[in-house]
């Protein structure tokens, strides 16, 4: 065709763009996880796929459902979010979650936590997390019962039961004896026994099926914030936050206190650290709204499990900050140009 | 990228630069048979046409006169005669009113003109008085594309004291290489053009110069620097690739260190900044009386058969400049005029070539942003990349919500219109669009307040 006859496609610019769009970023999001995941089924065995499985295909599920039945409004399964989600809620859940648990909590975290405020973007909480505490609140026995089928944890119990025992969540056990006689014995035998901090880091113990390995965690982060995928702000605030209080802690009374290593590698603090509180969508705007978001998250996750009723702090701290998102993105803006 | 080079301190974004049209040299293309000059070319008022139907006119012949302090004349790049003074579409993407000009082809002078080459003594023993006069008779604007009529800005008020020039050789644009190309070709005259600028401003003081170059064009850099080497107090900076480096504050910020306050222009720091381009029109028009008739576009993009740099008269098709370069691709999907990041989409190649169109870009579908708009999932990074410290994504929002009202304090009137937020965006959302919107709604309001002030005020008096 003549170039003076062509019609041109007219567009507001930039008329380029960068690449990763929101559909590459959460695809890379599920591939970070991967190493996690992976290591779930090795630590977990058959039972952790399941798990993960049915919580990515319900999550999926429940949402093309919704969108195209109740909301009649086009199927965004496409942009990876809500398999991201389902991926999310499977791996805070234990390895014996029945299928049917599972699916309630993709139906309440995608459902409630997030369409029902009008889908991606614009959900002020995390909508995985806001699954994982409805079943926590509705299924608290099913949600904290940490045995095993299959995979290395049950080889290793099978070769010594004891261990059966001790590689079970310390900071539950302590929570659940607090206040007791036993305190004290509790502490001093998980402060002196060998579950070392390479044991924890690596992940070969009890707990959520994704929360486990730290170091399966980190490896998929770190290759996010190379992508610039994450924000290092959230995590090292977060994280370092922890470390600094359950060290005051430690100190302060370090008869009553699990070694702060405990606290920052046996429960759900990286993956909520790196992969929940990072979520774009519940997360503030700036930098230091960023890094005033993983304190918070931090000093309450702390003040949970030192003083709450729960042993494990991290989501209902995620929830809770927020909550505060609104008004940090309010009163903490970024430094404008000759002002 | 270096380690160490200079650049600017908050925000922007690291592009793939795509100066596929580097290496080409620049090349003369033929004057057309008609030529289509619009009568607004710059930013302010649209100049006056004084010429009519049938008219005969020489290159250089003032055809539309500036009107009011802030406007610019427009000259004849042809010899000929008129055919038509009538609306036409122009690169703005809206009819506007043009002349229309019949070229004979003889290509008639309507004055005389040297040709001194430029050189350090020519501007020392330079009487600049005259030179400010010379610039608005040639008609010259802003080359960069903002088309600011630099008379004006070579006139800052009384009490403004200059003592910084910059010329911008930064092209950040992604695409472009018409900057680098008349500075690797046209160095001498460039650096001229700015000892000539300095010594303009040097009545009130020493004036140091600078010039602004990204490290991407090491050959610019060097002939650039080769020229300057033989004028004191000129400098040449080399600058770290980094997008909207060729914002004016941006310059200022990357290479004097001074921040221009919001609301205020360049001039409040004591600096000015001119394209390299215009320096070298500015030179020939205050030295050797040459009007501006011509300028350095390129033609570039994957769209295009073969990028090239053309030297192009005012007035010429877009799409003779296309045809030149090869003509389109298949999969050529859009016409942009200007560069990737600021320019403006084109539905038609029929457009004359006007003083603020730097390049010509023909984007495949691959190149191109052609995305629907998805939700903003607030990854924040429009906000990472503001160069002014702005929240692009909130004010989307707000702009969405129609709460023009809490526009104001999201301060989007600083906003420079790069298009880094856009660029970035995960939804693909056209942030910039958005708040071309906000920036009127926000003027509306400002107006409205300041009337009832007014009103007030006349009400207390009586």
């Amino acid at each position: 065709m003549e170039t003076k006859d062509k019609k041109w496609i007219v567009g507001q610019g930039s008329h380029i763009y960068f690449p990763q769009d929101t559909s590459k970023i959460m695809f890379q999001v599920i591939l970070a996880l991967l190493p996690a995941s992976a290591m779930a089924v090795y630590v977990f065995g058959f039972d952790a796929l399941k798990v993960l499985l049915i919580g990515v295909i319900s999550a999926v599920a429940v949402e093309a459902l919704i969108q195209k039945y109740l909301m009649k409004t086009p199927v965004t399964i496409g942009d990876y979010s809500a398999a991201l989600t389902g991926l999310l809620l499977a791996l805070n859940l234990p390895a014996g979650s029945p299928w049917w648990m599972v699916c309630i909590g993709s139906l309440i975290a995608i459902g409630i936590g997030k369409l029902a405020y009008g889908g991606l973007g614009q959900n002020p909480f995390n909508p995985a997390l806001v699954g994982r505490v409805a079943l926590l609140i509705g299924f608290p026995a099913l949600m904290t019962d940490w045995s095993v089928t299959g995979g290395y944890l049950a080889e290793l119990y099978r070769k010594i039961p004891a261990e059966a025992l001790t590689t079970a969540t310390p900071l539950g056990f302590i929570k659940a004896y607090s206040g007791s006689n036993f305190t004290a014995d509790l502490v001093a035998y998980f402060n002196s026994y060998s579950i070392n901090l390479k044991t924890l880091f690596i992940g070969t113990t009890s707990g959520s099926i994704g929360e486990v390995s730290e170091l399966a965690l980190l490896l998929g982060a770190l290759y996010l914030i190379y992508k610039k995928v994450l924000n290092w702000e959230i995590p090292a605030a977060f994280i370092g936050t922890v470390g600094v209080i359950a060290m005051a802690a430690y100190y302060l009374k370090p008869q009553a206190m699990l070694l702060p290593h405990y606290h920052l590698f046996s429960g759900g603090l990286f993956l909520g650290a790196l992969f929940m509180a990072t979520d774009m969508v519940t997360s503030p705007f700036t930098f230091r709204g960023r890094i005033v978001f993983g304190i918070g998250c931090g000093v309450l996750t702390m003040l949970i499990r030192l003083y709450g009723g729960y042993p494990e702090g991290v989501s209902f701290a995620i929830l809770l900050m927020n909550i505060f998102v609104p008004i940090i993105d309010i009163y903490i803006k970024p430094k404008r140009f000759g002002v | 990228m270096a380690f160490g080079l200079k650049t600017f301190s908050r925000g922007g974004i690291h592009v793939d630069d795509r100066k596929y049209s580097h290496e080409s040299a620049i090349e003369k293309i033929p004057a057309p048979k008609t030529v289509v000059i619009p009568i607004s070319q710059h930013i302010g008022a649209p100049a006056k046409a004084v010429v009519t139907k049938d008219q005969a006119v020489k290159i250089g012949q003032i055809i539309a006169e500036k009107s009011g302090f802030i406007s610019a004349n427009v000259l004849s790049p042809v010899s000929g005669v008129v055919k038509a003074v009538e609306a036409r579409m122009t690169p703005t993407g809206f009819k506007q009113d043009c002349i229309v000009i019949e070229n004979d082809m003889k290509d008639e002078y309507f004055e005389a003109f040297t040709a001194v080459a430029p050189s350090a003594e020519v501007i020392e023993k330079l009487d600049v008085s005259g030179a400010v006069k010379a610039v608005e008779k040639a008609g010259i604007v802003g080359m960069g594309g903002a088309a600011f009529p630099t008379s004006v800005k070579l006139s800052p008020p009384p009490d403004v004291k200059i003592d910084t020039v910059i010329l911008n050789g930064v092209e950040c644009e992604p695409y472009l290489t018409a900057d680098a190309r008349i500075m690797i070709e046209d160095a001498e005259k460039i650096v001229a053009g700015l000892a000539l600028i300095m010594k303009i401003f040097s009545k009130n003081g020493p004036v140091k110069g600078y010039i602004g170059i990204e490290a991407n064009k090491p050959d610019s850099i060097q002939k650039m620097s080769e020229a300057a080497s033989k004028y004191k107090d000129i400098e040449v900076v080399s600058l770290a690739l980094k997008y909207p480096q060729g914002g004016e504050k941006q310059l200022i910020n990357a290479i004097v260190g001074r921040d221009v306050p919001s609301g205020k222009l360049p001039s409040a720091v004591g600096c000015v900044v001119q394209n390299v381009a215009t320096a070298a029109s500015i030179y020939d028009a205050a030295v050797n009386n040459r009007p501006l008739i011509e300028r350095v576009v390129t033609v570039t993009g994957m769209g295009v058969k073969k990028q090239k740099n053309l030297l192009v008269r005012f007035g010429t098709m877009f799409t003779e400049l296309i045809d030149y370069c090869g003509g389109v691709t298949d999969d050529a999907a859009m016409l942009i005029c200007g560069g990737p990041m600021m320019g403006k989409a084109l539905q038609t190649s029929e457009v004359p070539v006007t003083k603020a169109v730097s390049g010509i870009l023909v984007l495949t579908q691959n190149e191109a942003n052609l995305y629907e708009e998805a939700p903003c999932i607030r990854c924040g990074r429009c906000v990472d990349v503001c160069p002014m410290g702005l929240q692009p994504g909130m004010i989307n929002k707000v702009i969405d919500a129609g709460d023009y009202d809490k526009l104001e304090e999201l301060s989007l009137l600083d906003c420079i219109e790069c298009g880094s937020c856009n660029y970035i965006c995960a939804g693909h959302e056209r942030l910039v669009q958005k708040i071309k919107i906000g920036k009127v709604k926000l003027q509306e309001i400002l107006k409205a307040r300041k009337e009832k002030e007014a009103q007030l005020k006349k009400e207390d008096k009586k």
